[in-house]
């Protein structure tokens, strides 16, 4: 488990080889994934942009080990997660997914639901989980809301809690799956920033799907943009935007190229994606 | 920097909070209606019966009759609130329903939250239940009178039965309700099979159990009643019956009245109890304004 992970060397190097993925292949066999590869470096923040239904979330499902690959392997600093033998990956708290539509459990507080991972691992005791949990959400700004149930708080703030719940275990990668994707642009804002800060201070590697483009280079050290279903990585762009990024970078004459770049590769895909009617799942 | 609770206002609590709810309560119309449409139906009753002695309604006997011997201290046809027997036949009944009930829960609720969590309990029991469950509740009547012995036995265990079904397929029902996603970032932040089984399947299929637990006791009442009916000795469901046969009409209303109140305050006292178990929830419909 990943302990005590300083800033100085990295963890959590993501290794993605030639990933296939059919659904049901003696039925409906829908390839949601094929051939797939890409390299996400440690402590990298890697934004895989690509039009809805091409795969993205299925791609995510594989390094989670929520369901299995059909071919290829991939590799997490070394380790073999999923490959030809283990088709599925074993699901891990150094893999921590943030989920589409908030997953904080509506029957426990927030400050229940960030102690619940070091409580079950036996990582700490109930009573330490729990400290430790409200000292964390108040870091985040959460402080008046620990004994609150997620569905009493916004959505921001339940959104910022799941991911607290998600960092007290230490992961190595931070898997978000379209965080931020309900709200408006406002709490945007406020949610990257806090990502950020977040990201400069604990350095987890971040793989994280979006399909707002503006979100992709603002957040990202790299754009991987997929293809339409069957995802495959289109192309990458580098992001060399220096950190602590700031809102003005948004308008910056460098912001505004990269953004035209992204556009071009994915708007070509999303064109196709329209047309073929793909529909995403759940 | 984050100074957004200050604007909040201190809600009410305690004893102010009740007086707020009272308040709130009779400034709507709702109990103005409630309290009139009480008074057309005991209107209706009382010119079907006693007003205009309407043909065939004679046979019943009118609300001024009926409280008339229910508020009596020597009531004319035997039953009244000062009468012993009144309240035998009510605690009887009770007991019943509170072992009946309890059984049903007992055993309902995990078995079907068992069957919900693991594929194999399931495709094991469900069948079979599903193949039991719409055979009519006095179907089993000459069963249960043959199986077992005296007449708490039948009674209790038909009460228990039907009420039984409803709870079990709840419960299953609200594991089957939980969203995919929950199981999963349980799953995610390291928990072990039985840790998914207490911290997501049990509260997950609360809501779901507790609306079926408001259905299994009045289903439990209502195979009691019929039970106490075919074969009891006591109890409200056998004063009906008793009082029929012996042409007396007023401890039979009486006892359907009395069953209508306990009925309305026992599914009160589930939902009390899910409420309070289940704050969470609560607070979620009320944010939704519900
Ligand atoms: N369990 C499943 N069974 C069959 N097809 C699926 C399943 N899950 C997703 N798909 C299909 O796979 C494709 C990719 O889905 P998904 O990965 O959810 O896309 P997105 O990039 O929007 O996250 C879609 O065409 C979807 O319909
Ligand atoms: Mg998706």
């Amino acid at each position: 488990m990943a302990k005590n992970t300083s800033k100085t060397e990295k963890k959590g190097a993501l290794s993605i080889k030639n990933v296939t993925k059919i659904y049901d292949p003696t039925g409906v066999n829908v390839m949601a994934v094929d051939n797939c590869s890409m390299e996400i470096a440690a402590g990298e923040v890697c934004m895989i942009v690509g039009p809805s239904g091409c795969g993205k979330t299925t791609l995510l499902n594989a390094i989670a080990g929520f369901h299995s690959i059909t071919e290829g392997s991939i590799h997490l600093d070394g380790e073999l997660l999923c490959g030809p033998e283990r088709p599925k990956a074993e699901q891990s708290a150094e893999r921590m997914v943030v989920f589409q539509h908030g997953a904080l459990f509506p029957w426990k507080t927030l400050q229940e639901n960030v102690a619940y991972g070091p409580t079950v691992q036996k990582a700490l005791s109930p009573s330490q989980a729990m400290e430790k949990g409200g000292q964390m959400l108040a870091e985040a700004g959460l402080g008046n809301f620990i004994k609150k149930f997620p569905g009493e708080v916004s959505s921001g703030m339940a959104r910022r809690a799941e991911i607290v719940r998600a960092l007290i275990n230490n992961p190595k990668v931070l898997l978000l799956d379209e965080p931020y994707r309900a709200m408006d642009a406002l709490t945007k804002q406020i949610m990257h920033e806090s990502l950020l800060e977040t990201y400069d201070r604990t350095g987890v590697t971040i793989f994280f799907i979006t399909h707002d483009l503006e979100e992709a280079i603002f957040l990202g050290d790299k754009v991987h943009i997929v293809t339409t279903r069957p995802c495959q990585l289109k192309k990458t762009v580098e992001v060399k935007i220096p950190r602590p990024r700031s809102y003005e970078t948004q308008s910056s004459e460098k912001f505004r190229k990269l953004l035209v770049e992204v556009n071009d590769a994915v708007h070509e895909e999303a064109v196709k994606a329209f047309k073929a009617g793909e529909r995403e799942m759940a | 920097m984050n100074s957004s609770a200050n604007t909040t206002t201190v809600a009410p609590e305690g004893f102010n909070l009740f007086i707020y709810r009272v308040k709130k309560k009779f400034t709507g119309p709702d109990p103005y209606l409630t309290v009139a449409g009480v008074f057309l139906w005991l209107f209706t009753y009382w010119v079907l019966c006693e007003g205009l002695e309407i043909w065939r309604f004679t046979k019943l006997p009118g609300p001024v009759a009926i409280s008339k011997d229910w508020f009596s201290t020597t009531p004319f046809q035997g039953i009244s609130i000062f009468t012993a027997e009144y309240y035998d036949h009510i605690s009887v009944s009770c007991q019943r329903i509170l072992i009946a009930f309890g059984i049903a829960t007992g055993l309902g609720v995990p078995l079907g939250l068992f069957m919900g969590w693991s594929r194999s309990i399931r495709d094991y029991l469900f069948p079979v239940i599903e193949l039991l469950r719409p055979i009519p509740i006095l179907a089993w009547v000459p069963l249960s009178i043959l199986l077992l012995p005296g007449f708490e036995g039948p009674v209790i265990f038909l009460a228990t039965l039907a009420s039984f079904f409803v709870t079990t397929l709840n419960a299953m029902l609200g594991v089957d309700s939980i969203d995919e996603e929950y199981f999963r970032a349980a799953g995610c932040l390291g928990s072990s099979r039985w840790d998914v089984f207490k911290n997501v399947v049990v509260p997950g299929a609360l809501p779901f159990i507790f609306t079926g637990l408001q259905i299994s006791i009045g289903v439990a009442w209502f195979s009691l009643v019929a039970a106490e009916m075919v074969s009891g000795d006591l109890g409200l469901g056998y004063l009906i019956v008793d009082a029929y046969m012996n042409n007396v009409t007023v401890p039979m209303v009486i006892a359907m009245i009395t069953l209508g109140f306990i009925g309305y305050f026992s599914s009160a006292c589930v939902r009390a109890l899910g409420d309070k178990l289940m704050g969470w929830h609560v607070k979620e419909l009320a944010q939704q304004g519900r």
